[in-house]
């Protein structure tokens, strides 16, 4: 094990990955100095052909990873902030998620796609949002939301070697923060949670940037004698349905701490798959904790004041584990 | 553009399949037509008919390894750059041996071991795939092209300049074909496009051509030049080729329209320009080809359509469980 940054973790990732496999491209804006220090050494180490800054035109990059992967490439398309997800969008919900649906399979498309997203640092709304609930509704691609530096390069090496289009999104603001790492090469497999601390009485599944504040939120409980049990999903398409019901099964309460905002957020669809799966289980009904449906605000008062954080999670967990049992009858 | 390929005289062999192509598309397309509107096609159909010489002048340059993308109105690529008229009229059927297997359709025939990478719904988009894929041919450091075919309500998508930019900028081994059918689906051109298409490519100070699209010599040497280009890693091309679609945006459009949005004078005017018959003409008055010949041309080709009709007809309904086999590679949905 090796003390890693998170971004380490991915420049690790892509680095080994790329000397692993010439056929892999990375292209984007910016990425030959690497703003957020992830592709950083690449283009010195691989060269122009493989590492190339390009315009800023997310409409024509989204649709060059369709043309360059239906071409032989496994193509690295780097889209700096998640909101520019939204510019390069038709590519993306109409070329990449349904291309190989719309051939009959006959084509395989390897496209990762990487993008910083979340709040908390006074970016605006603009570079602020947490978009993989529009992606999760895509059908056609797979979302990997790493929250430790050793998940972020186990699941990224699996992305970079599979054939399917990934966006891979990176918990920003998260970039410096350090976890070990094993040094041997490793892959994560895809729809697998990880259980990050077991308990009895209420399951907290936590999406990316929200693991953190759940971790607290799991401390804080267990000073007020509530046993939680902590879920990472890591990885939203797949989901792994299993995983959190069995959690469910067993604590027979559910809280989902997300960045996304609420409405049609990740939390929900969880919520439903579990109100769905395993409604007898269920002491009390599953409580999101999201963003509400506004925008980031710029101010930082009044960002803080949207964001999820340890305490609202513990809030939602304690209120649940309190509620009188039998109170769904 | 100076080329020697430019003043290339074409010999019979190569003047015929020309010919034989443009008949095949147009006879394909009649069949469609047909049983489109006798309701025996799910789906909408876009038809290139008066169009042909386009696909058929650009595709005779190009290899299997060439790539193209292509438009909604996408049959005539996809049958010059060597698609099965077989599997793509099984497609437009709905049915299990169609080329992407029921699944894709009239406005997404595709058969990407022949280069097609495919025909598009959405307009514009196959111009970001072609330059994508153009910068795989410029990767694998071999002499592969990638040939955009677009129209010019296309032309107004803001991807039409980003990909034009970095094609220049990245010296792209693509190809621009704007067919300039002088419609953007209802919308006649001149009413939703400013100045002239070509002059936004010459703005990048790439090779341009303008072209009679009716004209398939014409369009044979524009990218016989464009393609040798390419192929010598100089660069992308611009070729605009006007032509006219005599048919409507979609067949059904005359059951929903509840008027006309041009005259039908100005339809037997490019009647008369019909780039199959000029062709046929040029042919017998060159005395090239006799009228034996084509009779003879237009039996094979009619036997060819009448095949693929009945195999269409006959195959088995697409699969509906496949759907949740291949959104993903080795994942089910």
């Amino acid at each position: 094990m090796a003390k890693k940054r998170y971004i380490q973790a991915i420049n690790d990732a892509l680095m080994e990955e790329m000397e692993r496999d010439p056929k892999i491209i990375l292209f984007g804006e910016d990425v030959e100095i690497s703003m957020f220090g992830d592709t950083q050494g690449l283009h010195a180490r691989f060269g122009a052909d493989r590492i190339r800054n390009t315009p800023i035109c997310e409409a024509t990059l989204t649709g060059m990873a369709v043309g360059a992967a239906a071409s032989g490439y496994r193509v690295v398309l780097h889209l700096m902030f998640s909101n520019f997800i939204y510019t390069g969008f038709d590519a993306i919900a109409n070329q990449m998620a349904k291309l190989r649906f719309m051939t009959g399979g006959q084509v395989c498309l390897p496209i990762t796609i990487l993008a910083g997203y979340g709040g908390g640092r006074s970016a605006a709304a603009q570079h602020s949002d947490t978009p993989y609930p529009a992606l999760m509704n895509l059908g056609g691609v797979n979302v990997v939301v790493p929250a430790s530096p050793a998940d972020a390069k186990g699941l990224l090496k699996t992305v970079l070697r599979a054939d399917n289009p990934t966006f891979f999104l990176e918990a920003g603001g998260r970039g410096a923060e350090t976890g070990d790492v094993p040094e041997h090469d490793y892959t994560i497999p895809l729809g697998k949670v990880s259980v990050l601390r077991e308990g009895r009485d209420v399951t907290i599944v936590a999406i990316g940037t929200m693991v953190k504040h759940a971790a607290a939120a799991a401390a804080e409980l267990k000073g007020k004698g509530i046993d939680a049990e902590l879920i990472d999903v890591r990885t939203l398409v797949p989901l792994d349905e299993d995983g959190i019901l069995a959690s469910v099964r067993k604590t027979g309460r559910l809280v989902v701490a997300d960045e996304a905002r609420d409405r049609c957020s990740a939390a929900s669809h969880i919520a439903a798959v579990v109100a769905e799966k395993a409604f007898t289980a269920l002491k009390a009904a599953p409580k999101r904790v999201t963003v509400p449906n506004v925008a980031m605000p710029y101010a930082p008062g009044a960002e803080k004041n949207v964001l999820p954080n340890s305490a609202k999670i513990a809030e939602a967990a304690a209120a649940l584990v309190n509620e009188k049992s039998g109170a769904r009858s | 553009m100076k080329s020697d390929v430019g003043n290339l005289a074409l010999t019979k062999d190569a003047l015929v399949p020309l010919l034989r192509q443009m008949l095949l598309i147009r006879r394909v397309e009649e069949r469609l037509s047909a049983d489109f509107h006798a309701g025996k096609l799910p789906g909408a159909v876009h038809l290139y008919i008066g169009q042909e010489a386009v696909a058929a002048g650009v595709c005779a340059h190009l290899r299997d390894s060439d790539t193209i993308t292509s438009t909604h109105r996408g049959h005539g690529h996809f049958l010059a750059k060597g698609g099965s008229p077989r599997a793509m009229m099984a497609e437009i059927w709905g049915k299990k041996t169609g080329i992407c297997r029921g699944m894709g359709g009239s406005m997404h025939v595709a058969d990407v071991s022949k280069g097609i990478l495919g025909a598009n719904g959405i307009v514009a988009a196959g111009l970001a795939i072609t330059a994508g894929s153009a910068f795989a041919a410029m990767l694998d450091k071999g002499d592969r092209v990638a040939v955009s075919f677009f129209g010019d309500g296309a032309a107004n998508q803001g991807t039409f300049m980003e990909t034009l930019n970095v094609a220049t900028l990245w010296k792209l081994p693509m190809i621009f074909v704007c067919e300039n059918n002088r419609f953007s689906e209802f919308s006649p051109a001149a009413t939703v496009t400013s100045g002239e298409i070509i002059d936004r490519a010459r703005a990048f100070k790439i090779p341009c051509a303008s072209v009679d699209g009716n004209d398939v010599l014409a369009i044979w040497r524009a990218t016989g030049i464009a393609v040798e280009h390419a192929r010598k890693g100089d660069g992308p091309s611009f070729i605009e080729a006007h032509t006219y679609r005599l048919h409507g945006h979609l067949e059904a459009e005359k059951s929903f329209l509840k008027s006309t949005y041009r005259e039908s004078a100005e339809i037997e005017e490019w009647r008369q320009r019909d780039p199959v018959q000029r062709f046929k003409n040029h042919l017998c008055g060159e005395r090239i080809c006799d009228d034996g010949e084509i009779e003879a041309l237009e039996a094979e080709i009619a036997d060819i359509v009448e095949d693929a009709a009945k195999f269409a007809e006959a195959s088995e309904p697409a699969d509906p469980e496949l759907v949740f086999e291949i959104m993903f590679h080795e994942q089910r949905a």
